[in-house]
């Protein structure tokens, strides 16, 4: 018999995290449109890895997943934004 | 057999071999792959922006935030149909999977429309590489448009492929492939929908909320 340990995340908290996400989506366009500076693309970009994390963790079930799953993707996001962050300070240094 | 794999018995009596956590690390490890994809165009518009800030911000007001947005709204709620479907599965509700993966792919067509619209739009004021028009623009404006055809147009060829293969996974449902025991394929044809869900989360502040 195939064995399923996997949780079910019901249809009811799929529905919040959308509206979440819906939310979430309503604030970064609310936001924009105030001139915050250079702390505009910093607050778009933050609203939107918050965003990231909800479908990751929730749609995409890393919370049910071993953790070594979680682990790798942290590496991965840290190799990613340390790739961007170094590039960052490249140019704002020349 | 290993005790941590999967494994039944099928009716003709032989054993079947199933690694489901291994075959959806594989799907996490592609995804890997694709965000360095993306992740080398994100790192072009970080510079061009640095270099022209006040051309990507007049290029940027030339698109259309309402169809930014409803896209993004699109994709969110594709994203919620096809993270349900998987739910549906899970507890047996095969007819409630299939009708919850076919709202995914309605939403998904809804989107390339949006983005034919969109894209005829920009060419019709001559916004598109090759046009006369678009030499005469400014340097920094005319990489905007580069890097927004480029980025979305590779997006776009994305969704393309994820309505493929969410079709494939519809017919797999209906044809007893994909069942309440075994279901892997589904979500790994899931974590690729979400995948690029998440690359519009960023590429739509970046190109249409830029101030």
């Amino acid at each position: 018999m195939a064995e399923h340990t996997n949780h079910v995340f019901g249809y009811k908290n799929n529905i919040l995290v959308w509206i979440d996400l819906l939310i979430l989506t309503f604030v970064t366009i609310e936001i924009a449109q105030f001139d915050f500076h250079d702390l505009t693309v910093v607050i778009a970009l933050l609203v939107a890895t918050a965003k990231t994390y909800l479908v990751g963790y929730f749609f995409m079930h890393l919370k049910f997943e071993k953790p070594w799953f979680r682990i790798m993707v942290g590496i991965m996001a840290f190799v990613f934004i340390a790739f961007l962050a170094i590039l960052f300070f490249d140019y704002s240094f020349r | 057999m290993n005790a941590a794999n999967h494994t039944s018995t099928s009716h003709a009596g032989h054993m079947i071999h199933r690694d489901d956590e291994g075959s959806r690390m594989g799907m996490w490890l592609f995804l890997f792959t694709e965000v360095i994809l993306f992740g080398g165009l994100f790192a072009v518009y970080a510079v061009y922006r640095f270099m022209h800030p006040e051309d990507f911000h007049h290029a940027s007001a030339e698109l259309s935030l309402f169809f930014g947005a409803a896209n993004t709204v699109i994709l969110l709620t594709s994203s919620l149909t096809v993270a349900m479907s998987i739910t549906a599965i899970q507890k047996g509700d095969k007819k409630k999977s299939l009708i919850l993966l076919g709202l995914t792919l309605v939403f998904a067509l809804a989107f390339l429309v949006n983005k034919y619209f969109e894209y005829s739009a920009k060419i019709e004021h001559g916004l598109f590489p090759g046009t006369e028009h678009f030499f005469e623009l400014p340097h920094g404006e005319a990489q905007f448009f580069y890097l927004y055809f480029f980025m979305t147009g590779l997006h776009g060829l994305h969704i393309l492929v994820g309505l493929i293969i969410l079709s494939f996974m519809a017919v797999y449902i209906m044809r007893g492939t994909i069942t309440q025991d075994n279901y892997t394929l589904l979500e790994n044809g899931g974590l690729y929908w979400h995948l690029v869900d998440v690359i519009w989360i960023f590429l739509f502040p970046l190109l249409y909320l830029i101030k």
